[in-house]
């Protein structure tokens, strides 16, 4: 066990601790940010106009919860936050294979056929899993992490509840709810195993005691997994292996790249612009 | 003469601060002031967020900026967001909470996150509300109905 780290400044001062904590927190601010990007390009298409508040909202506090870890970045001087989100390469980011993940077929501003089954059961998900990651930092040796994890907690409860509102509706509705609900846990789990890998920084992560090990964050995610699938009446699948590629260490798709060139195409123009 | 700086001088102006997004309410009547410190010139604000992710934060240092700004000798204004005290809706003020129910939002109920059916609707005090979307125009904010009075009313969510 590391001693507490109070500050930035005092994360500064030490280069392996500083390192590790860098790493960590561009996992997390990437997999908030590009999850945000992809619930913002639902944005008018969702199956009512009050999900499409309250999707919209949900994305945009998922983007201030990134907004949050860039600036954290920032005062430990990595970089503008702005910069950071939108002026790296693809191959830097660190976010896991789920969140990149596209929609649906077609593009939001041409023929969208988005699956709505798949945004349900990947938020709900993703959002069992940010629960179990923030538990997992309750007891982190940066103090920041610890007082941001305990708000994000309270917030993130209310994501959980309303995407549970639609799978748990849907899963014991009528067969072809049912079965589009079964195709998305399907499609999810097999990229699953990506949220869990922290890739090479690992165990250093561990070492430092930023955060809770791998094996205790999915132990924490399958408790309250286990739960979900009880109340869908599924079987419970297990836990996927992590993959051999991981995006913890810059390993991405195209839609990655797509992704990252089309939210930051209006911000490259001019990154110097006042907005 | 000029008066001496003390954090007083600034809490009385903050009462004028109003929450961007619901103009009625200070943002001090909101809880979302921390603390006030004056050395010198250089006024110090700590501001507690209601969700992390709301986007009127930016707008809320601005406005503190500006209104401060305006008190003869003081050189800068720094505003900081913080999360320790973390904000939680049990600090909106007795008077934040009256107000809020004249603007048509219900405030928050007394309770642990999760337990949001426990309001009344702000225009008839019906108790015979449901909830409509826990998630309404602002991430602090749900939408509900109230089946008496059949208005549609927001609610700040317990946090």
């Amino acid at each position: 066990m590391t001693a507490l780290i109070e500050t930035v400044e005092q994360a500064k001062g030490n280069p392996e601790f500083l390192n590790a904590l860098t790493a960590l927190l561009f996992q997390m601010a990437d997999d908030d940010f590009i999850l945000a990007y992809r619930g913002s390009e639902w944005l008018g298409l969702a199956p009512h106009i009050e999900e499409d508040v309250a999707f919209s909202s949900m994305s945009q506090d998922t983007m201030g919860h990134a907004v949050l870890f860039y600036e954290l970045l920032e005062d430990l001087g990595v970089g503008r936050a702005d910069d950071l989100a939108q002026l790296r390469d693809p191959q830097d980011f660190r976010n896991a294979l789920l969140v990149e993940r596209p929609n649906g077929t077609g593009h939001y501003v041409e023929n969208p056929r988005y699956d709505w089954a798949y945004a349900v059961v990947r938020w709900y998900f993703y959002g069992l899993f940010k629960q179990a990651r923030l538990e997992a930092l309750s007891n982190s040796s940066f103090k920041p992490l610890v007082l941001v994890s305990q708000k994000m907690m309270k917030e993130q409860r209310y994501h959980v509840m309303h995407w549970q509102v639609w799978i748990a509706q849907l899963a014991n509705s009528n067969e072809e709810a049912r079965t589009r609900i079964t195709n998305a846990v399907d499609r999810v789990w097999e990229d699953l195993g990506s949220l869990f890998a922290y890739g090479s920084h690992g165990a250093e992560f561990v070492k430092q005691g930023l955060i809770e090990s791998e094996d205790a964050l999915k132990q924490r995610f399958e408790e309250k997994a286990k739960k979900a699938f009880a109340m869908c009446n599924f079987d419970w699948k297990g836990l996927p292996q992590a993959p051999a590629q991981t995006g913890r260490d810059g390993q991405h798709t195209q839609d990655l790249i797509d992704a990252v060139n089309t939210l930051s195409e209006v911000y490259r123009l001019d990154p110097s612009a006042a907005w | 003469m000029t008066q001496a700086l003390t954090a007083d001088i600034f809490w009385e102006l903050l009462q004028e601060v109003k929450d961007p997004e619901i103009p009625v309410i200070s943002m001090i009547e909101m809880g979302m002031i921390g603390k006030v410190e004056v050395e010198g010139g250089v006024v110090t604000v700590d501001v507690l967020p209601t969700f992390v992710g709301c986007p009127a934060i930016e707008i809320m240092k601005k406005n503190i900026v500006e209104k401060l700004s305006t008190v003869e000798g003081v050189q800068d204004v720094q505003v900081n967001f913080v999360f320790e005290p973390a904000w939680s809706s049990d600090r909106i003020t007795e008077e934040g909470r009256e107000k809020l129910a004249t603007f048509g939002i219900a405030p928050p109920p007394k309770v642990e996150v999760g337990d949001l059916m426990d309001v009344l609707c702000p225009f008839c005090n019906s108790a015979n509300i449901q909830m409509d979307n826990l998630f309404g125009p602002a991430a602090c904010r749900s939408i509900l109905y109230c089946n008496d009075c059949k208005n549609p009313f927001e609610a700040i969510k317990p946090i």
